[in-house]
């Protein structure tokens, strides 16, 4: 029996071992070109490796630190829109009886079922209008647009998945609707507001077409500067600003699970 | 959803259709009543004028940032010079009607093939019999869920290059001589990088869905005697089909809106029509054609988007 298994292994790591190439291949590469000094054909490795352009990534000269602080600033900003629009929405949609609740829920999808890159050029359009372009509100507004679909659903889902008890006996025992809310409800709802702020976090630190066309040149992102240097043929830098990326992304990837439990995930759109 | 971020709209918990089958029934949500009660403070105005209010702002950004400038993007589309006319469309057509039919070929073959693989990796999730192998894979799939679309680019064009290291370790493996070694940053690339990036947003959903059926029709089929494959066509993807055309659905308008991968990956004629959009208005400045282009870009993905509406609609009523 045992050895049955054995043999089974070796369809299975043939398999597994093809999917991990195509997988961490890429990934392996990107590394590499990170920490290569000198890499060029046809050298299957780098040839020297090194921080030296780490070093020049992260100087103070260097525009990375720049583009990472103003990326944060973006990010962080469209987290605080996002979740001021998203969290009273969100209470309404699971709480109040709301007329066209099914409209509107299909209304904040909308930025989901269209291609958003002929949005784009559109507001860029309007937004140079009222001198918004190349500016960081304009970026920042672009963000909300797109990081609000998620940050509603999830706080809906949040809010809908709340024992309603809860609120009503604390209104019971005299505190106001909006101190029901401020103590009881948020408090609990809390984790996958949490995990909704990250998302959008992450959403607005990667975002590039939107940025693209109406913050630049003047706001640079990391995704945009990761742009510039690779079309630039600078690899180099272009994959330590891509590796700066990918770090909190796959973090979120391993523990989006522990903030969104499956009672909340189960609420998701309903 | 179609943007360039991590999931680029993808939420692995969002579109709603994929937890279709875990939709609770809506009366529970009715009897329920509004928060401030009758006694409530807020109780002199209607509850659903407050509920307004509080839902009004995220609308009115939606409304204002979205469904604004995509109601200029078509009205642009037909602007020649300030009268309404056709001229942008068959400057579109002349310049890059090779584009258009590249640009969908490439995001039918990618959808075609994100489907295929999903159902592979999901199917084994679902019905692997060795619990080992269920978790190597599962570890592994997900790697680039979350990877932004500008980042894929710039890894998969150093890795597919001529001189990348796939086609050196190929070489050095003795698999490939030099002479034979090709860049890859064509349309192939352009199809590598979606379906690295998609397949396992669509797996995610899948999987979940698969895991969420019946067992015991599955058990059923085991004890006949059924070979895994025939269970997997037979009996679990017929139950999981919705989820899956939600999942294809949400790449390929992704897929239709993503800018970095085609000018990273694919910057020469012929390329995909987003980079043709980018072109137009950066070197031109030229928002009659972009604005055809975009028109064009929505009526492939308004088909699609039909469908998805369509189906959120059936499931909101129900």
């Amino acid at each position: 029996m045992s050895f049955q298994i054995d043999w089974k292994w070796i369809p299975r790591g043939i398999v597994l071992g093809l999917l991990a190439f195509i997988v961490f291949g890429p990934l392996t590469n990107l590394i590499l070109w990170a920490v290569a000094e000198r890499w060029y054909f046809p050298h299957v490795l780098p040839l020297k490796y090194g921080f030296s352009f780490w070093a020049n990534v992260f100087s103070p000269r260097g525009n990375a630190m720049a583009s990472l602080a103003t990326s944060v600033l973006i990010a962080g900003l469209t987290v605080i829109v996002s979740l001021g629009l998203a969290i009273p929405a969100g209470y309404a949609l699971a709480r109040l009886r709301l007329p066209l609740r099914g409209l509107i829920l299909l209304a904040l999808l909308i930025p989901q079922a269209f291609p958003n890159l002929p949005v784009y050029v559109n507001i860029a359009r309007i937004f140079y209008q009222y001198g918004l372009n190349g500016t960081i509100l304009g970026v920042v507004l672009v963000h909300v647009t797109h990081g609000l679909v998620y940050a509603v659903w999830i706080a809906t889902a949040a809010f809908s998945a709340i024992d309603r008890e809860l609120e009503e006996a604390a209104r019971s025992m005299g505190a106001t609707a909006l101190r029901g809310f401020w103590d009881v409800t948020l408090p609990i709802a809390a984790p996958g507001l949490l995990a909704s702020a990250i998302f959008v976090f992450l959403e607005s630190l990667d975002e590039f077409t939107g940025t693209y066309f109406v913050g630049a040149p003047d706001v640079t992102t990391l995704p945009l500067l990761l742009y510039t240097a690779g079309s630039g043929g600078n690899y180099q830098i272009a994959s330590i600003t891509a590796l700066i990326l990918l770090v909190p992304s796959i973090a979120f990837m391993f523990v989006v699970e522990r903030f969104l439990r499956s009672d909340v995930l189960s609420k998701v759109g309903h | 959803m179609a943007g360039e971020g991590i999931l680029s709209g993808q939420l692995l918990l969002l579109p709603p259709l994929a937890i279709e089958r875990r939709w609770l029934p809506h009366e529970d949500r009715r009897k329920a009543g509004g928060v401030t009660g009758v006694d409530g403070r807020w109780s002199d105005m209607p509850i659903q004028l407050i509920g307004f209010l509080l839902v009004a702002p995220a609308l009115a950004i939606v409304l204002l940032l979205f469904i604004v400038p995509l109601v200029s993007s078509v009205t642009g589309a037909f602007d020649v010079g300030g009268s309404v006319g056709l001229g942008n469309f068959t400057k579109a057509f002349e310049l890059y009607s090779g584009d258009m039919l590249f640009t969908l070929v490439i995001v039918l073959l990618s959808s075609a093939l994100i489907g295929l693989f999903s159902i592979m990796i999901g199917g084994y999730l679902t019905l692997g019999t060795n619990a080992r192998a269920v978790a190597i894979l599962r570890w592994i799939y997900r790697w680039p869920l979350f990877i932004p679309f500008i980042v894929v680019g710039q890894i998969l064009r150093t890795f597919l290059a001529k001189n990348g290291l796939m086609n050196n370790i190929f070489i050095e493996l003795g698999l490939m001589t030099p002479a034979a070694a090709m860049s890859f940053l064509d349309w192939r690339g352009i199809v590598v990088a979606f379906v690295w990036k998609q397949t396992p947003f669509v797996t995610l959903l899948l999987a979940g869905a698969m895991a969420s059926i019946d067992q015991s029709t599955i058990e059923a089929a085991r004890n006949l005697g059924a070979r895994r494959v025939r269970i997997l066509i037979e009996i679990v993807l017929p139950q999981v089909r919705q989820t899956l055309l939600v999942g294809l659905i949400l790449s390929f308008v992704t897929m239709m809106s993503v800018l970095s991968v085609p000018l990273m990956i694919n910057a020469q004629s012929p390329t995909m029509i987003t980079a043709n959009m980018a072109f137009r208005i950066n070197a031109h400045g030229d928002y009659g054609v972009a604005n055809a282009l975009g028109l064009i870009s929505l009526l492939m993905t308004s088909v699609a988007a039909m469908v998805y509406l369509r189906q959120t609609v059936r499931e909101h009523s129900r």
